[in-house]
């Protein structure tokens, strides 16, 4: 089968990161990553089960990966070579078409699961992630043992797979698991909110998040679904991004360098240098760099969460005004099982269907290339904000196929 | 003998019109036969001793007993002044006010007072700085008083020295600067640089509260200010002069001391901005082009530098003092007198240039709410009788208009252009939504009490100064503004002059008759 899949090379990584500052598309032309023809793997055992992919999403980790901005930190959590891609619509064998939530969770490696009905995010320990029968992985798409998306087949277990309603087309199912990213993120700023024992209660609590790609958006959905009357407030870069976050229920949208000014007007806090004495209630940084992360925690309440949902990788911040206004910061992973405002609990991924529906998700995928055209598709997805598009994806359906 | 102002009709071989361009300026070229372009007055002559014409008012006042026999031992004395809005450009020392506040000091210290505060009325406006009040002043009052406290600056949100002192039937509540309240004398040293300037708006504006300024600083008043140079027809004034009568029964007794000043704007070698172009020799002619094209080169940070540091060579013409209105209606038929033009007929499209000053960006920044106000709410309401452009006329301004503030006195001007702005420009909903919320914003009122800021409810007043134009006109056009400002503002950019006429075709036809207002040096429209 055809597939697209990156090795581990040292070289690589260095002279595409160097690559990537010039173009992305240049950076996956020089990068480990190859177009190839390979053999599915083995099956992994029982109850899994293979996977043609129909739309496969291109997302920032992946994009890191190719222009040699990931952090080391993964070097023991995933294992080469693996076949990219996890943002997955597809179909079983059977002809049921399912998502993929990635995440290669207790049940997917044959570990006891933390609690009976634990999704596969779920757990404190994340000892199964790098342990056998799989080698390790944290998700499909950065596993050697299960392929990734990024390829006609590769193998999920029954853990991992959601069926979709007939009503969804493929294009607002690929865009289920960033959804899933965003709503964790949303409610765990909300539950900051709500737990956190220094802020007087309040039923329209300030949440900022900066940026608005596609995660970012995913997060105002979700912000405005389990918390309707919060005003978010979005530091967005681009006029289309603008525009986005305000259909999706943001209360007001600035540029990045005016978000702080804008929390502050909705506090009616003052601004002490570049800080803000009091803040919003909660941050979600959609960005994920030392900027982006110093500015969080700047426009943050003392005593209240910064939410990183984006990727950070390395970063240098001043953390003396972390740690003067015992700022939290957390990271927002994935999904799992979610404790819901009104007290219930829901998988993050049934969650993100539903939201699919609800937002018109298809409206976010805004290119799709053939796999043999990645480059254009990567370069594509590098500045997919700047041309004025969200999600690109690998379209691996046979061609002339009609969509969902 | 000065030379009344001048109504130039343009025809093919009618020199190109100078057009300010903020910290530039630009030659522009008037379609022939249809256009026409309106000069002010010529300087009237200062008068020769100043000193002595104080000296003058001041024994010899209107309605009032002379100043020397309103002041004893043991009195409370109280002098107000005009703040830095005023005059445009900052005059040469000594300034007006300085002259007049030690004339008025020489008598108090005769007289055996010796309880006298000084305070800078600037009522919304920004903190005036130290460099600033010495210039206004001059050193030796600002060091015999700044130091002991008793020249400062009102404080239109500190509530323990505010005193109210009534409502007027229509139930404008009056509150005023409490020292000034309670004195036995209360002396309002005013500078009249426009006809909106003076009378009861020095003491009911410059020494009120957001309280009492509210109820005349408003778009319902301001939309029914027509215009705000004619007293008669103005709202604003109708509402100032009702809370003066409040004043006059229950607060302290008021001696106003009113000056007007001649429009000489410019010292060399800037002096050809206030010439007639067809009069410019080769000299100015040559520095037109020179500085013109060295201020395109020039950063604009340093450009604002150097004209901010012009000081206008514009002397005292008049100097009465003594009651409120029998002093205020001289220094408005004086100001009349400098400033008047008369002009017949309306026009479809009004042209103006505007300059890098108004009241509000001394020292400062011009940004784009300040470039409105200065064309829609001052130079579109310099006019008597009727506006200079028809109903449903187009302005057509040229500035720059960079989308940048100065942080340290527009602060609440940067929200408000990006929050209020991004919503509405319509100044009534923006009233009723969120006046309240940035007139109380904490941050706000601590920079404006503490800091050099405006007031956090002072972009609203501006906005609300060009509610009159903004309903009147059918479009209003920027040439050569930063297009994002412009479109923000609600108004039309365009490139060149060409351009924003071609655009204004589309509502004044393609045959308008086109006036251009040539301010500065200022005037005053009477449109028969």
């Amino acid at each position: 089968m055809r597939a697209l899949r990156i090795d581990r090379s040292v070289s690589r990584f260095a002279i595409s990161r160097i690559a990537a500052s010039v173009s992305t598309a240049r950076a996956a032309k020089i990068s480990s990553l190859e177009h190839v023809t390979i053999d599915l793997p083995e099956c992994p055992g029982k109850g899994w089960m293979t996977l043609r992919p129909l739309l496969t999403g291109i997302c920032g980790s992946d994009l890191a990966l190719v222009e040699g901005h990931a952090s080391p930190y993964f070097e023991d959590w995933v294992s080469f070579p693996f076949v990219p891609g996890h943002e997955i619509v597809g179909l079983l064998e059977d002809g049921t078409r399912v998502v993929v939530e990635p995440v290669l969770g207790h049940a997917a490696r044959g570990h006891k699961p933390p609690h009976p009905d634990a999704a596969p995010g779920d757990g404190d320990d994340y000892a199964h992630l790098a342990l056998p029968p799989l080698k390790p992985g944290i998700q499909t798409g950065f596993c050697c043992s299960t392929g990734g998306g990024w390829s006609e087949h590769l193998w999920v277990h029954e853990s991992q797979v959601h069926r979709i309603p007939d009503s969804l087309s493929d294009e607002a199912a690929v865009l289920i698991e960033p959804l899933a990213g965003g709503i964790h993120a949303a409610l765990m700023a909300i539950r900051s909110i709500t737990q956190n024992e220094h802020t007087e209660p309040t039923t329209e609590p300030v949440i900022a998040v900066l940026g608005a790609g596609t995660m970012g958006l995913a997060a105002i959905a979700g912000l405005r679904k389990f918390a309707p009357s919060a005003k978010i407030v979005v530091g967005a870069r681009y006029p289309v991004q603008h525009r986005f976050a305000a259909a999706l229920g943001a209360t007001e949208v600035v540029s990045p360098d005016d978000l702080a000014r804008a929390v502050r007007r909705h506090t009616g806090c003052h601004m002490v240098g570049d800080y803000l004495s009091s803040g919003a209630h909660a941050t979600i940084d959609a960005v994920g760099n030392s900027a982006s992360v110093d500015q969080c925690i700047r426009l943050t309440r003392p005593r209240s969460t910064v939410v990183l949902m984006g990727m950070p990788a390395n970063v240098s911040v001043d953390m003396t005004g972390l740690w003067h206004r015992e700022t939290k910061l957390a990271g927002s992973y994935t999904y799992g099982t979610e404790n819901l405002p009104d007290g219930s609990s829901a998988r993050t991924f049934d969650l993100a269907i539903e939201l699919a529906a609800e937002i018109g998700a298809d409206r976010l995928l805004s290119a799709t290339y053939r796999l043999h055209e990645y480059a254009d598709a990567l370069a594509h997805a590098g500045a997919s904000g700047a041309r004025g598009d969200f999600k690109i994806a690998f379209d691996l359906r046979p061609i002339n196929k009609e969509s969902h | 003998m000065p030379r009344p102002g001048f109504v130039q009709e343009v025809d093919r071989s009618t020199p190109p019109q100078l057009f300010w361009r903020g910290e530039n300026f630009s030659l522009e070229k008037l379609p022939a036969d249809r256009s026409r372009v309106i000069y002010a007055p010529e300087p009237h002559d200062p008068i020769k001793d100043i000193d002595g014409a104080i000296r003058h008012a001041l024994l010899n006042p209107i309605d009032s007993d002379p100043l020397p026999e309103l002041l004893f031992p043991g009195m409370k004395l109280t002098i107000a002044f005009d703040d830095v809005s005023l005059p445009l450009p900052k005059m040469t020392r000594p300034d007006i006010r300085q002259r007049v506040i030690e004339a008025v000091l020489d008598l108090a210290a005769d007289a055996g007072v010796d309880d006298v505060h000084i305070i800078a009325a600037l009522a919304l406006h920004r903190r005036m700085t130290e460099d600033e009040l010495r210039h206004a002043l001059g050193d030796r009052v600002y060091d015999a008083f700044a130091p002991h406290g008793t020249l400062y600056q009102h404080d239109a949100e500190d509530p323990d020295n505010l005193a109210f002192l009534g409502a007027t039937p229509e139930g404008e509540e009056v509150e005023i600067n409490k020292r000034a309240a309670e004195s036995d004398l209360l002396v309002y040293v005013n500078i009249n640089l426009v006809a909106m300037d003076g009378g009861w708006k020095s003491t009911a504006t410059g020494l009120a509260s957001y309280r009492s300024l509210r109820h005349h600083h408003n778009p319902q008043t301001l939309l029914h200010s027509n215009s705000l140079m004619d007293q008669h027809r103005s709202e604003l004034h109708k509402s100032n002069w009702r809370m003066g009568k409040i004043m006059r029964d229950n607060g302290p007794k008021i001696f106003q001391i009113e000056t007007t000043l001649n429009n000489d704007s410019f010292p060399e070698p800037f002096g050809f901005l206030g010439k007639r172009e067809w009069e410019w020799n080769a000299r100015d002619r040559a520095t037109f082009v020179a500085s013109s094209k060295a201020l395109n080169r020039t950063p604009s940070s340093i450009a604002r530098k150097i004209f901010h540091s012009i000081e206008a060579p514009h002397q005292m013409t008049s100097i009465q003092a003594g009651e409120v209105e029998a002093v205020h209606k001289i220094t408005t038929e004086n100001v009349y007198k400098q400033q008047i033009v008369e002009v017949q007929g309306q026009t479809d499209i009004l042209t103006m240039g505007i300059p890098y000053i108004c009241p509000y960006n001394v020292n400062s920044i011009m940004n784009p709410i300040l470039v409105m106000c200065t064309a829609l709410g001052y130079f579109f309401n310099m006019y008597r009788g009727k506006p200079l452009v028809r109903e449903g006329g187009v302005i057509i301004m040229t500035h720059p208009t960079p989308w940048e503030f100065n942080s340290v006195h527009h602060p609440s001007y940067i929200d408000f252009f990006e929050q209020v702005l991004s919503e509405t420009t319509d100044g009534v909903r923006m009233h009723k939504e969120y006046e309240k919320k940035f007139a109380e914003d904490d941050w706000y009122r601590h920079l404006y009490r503490t800091g050099n800021a405006y007031h956090g409810v002072h972009p609203f007043y501006m906005w609300y100064w060009g509610t009159h134009a903004m309903h009147h006109c059918g479009r209003i056009i920027i040439v050569g503004g930063d297009v994002r400002a412009v479109r923000r503002l609600g108004f039309t950019p365009a490139s060149t002059l060409n351009d924003a006429l071609e655009i204004a075709s589309d509502v004044v036809g393609r045959t308008p008759t086109i006036t251009h207002m040539r301010v500065p040096p200022l005037m005053i429209a009477d449109v028969k």
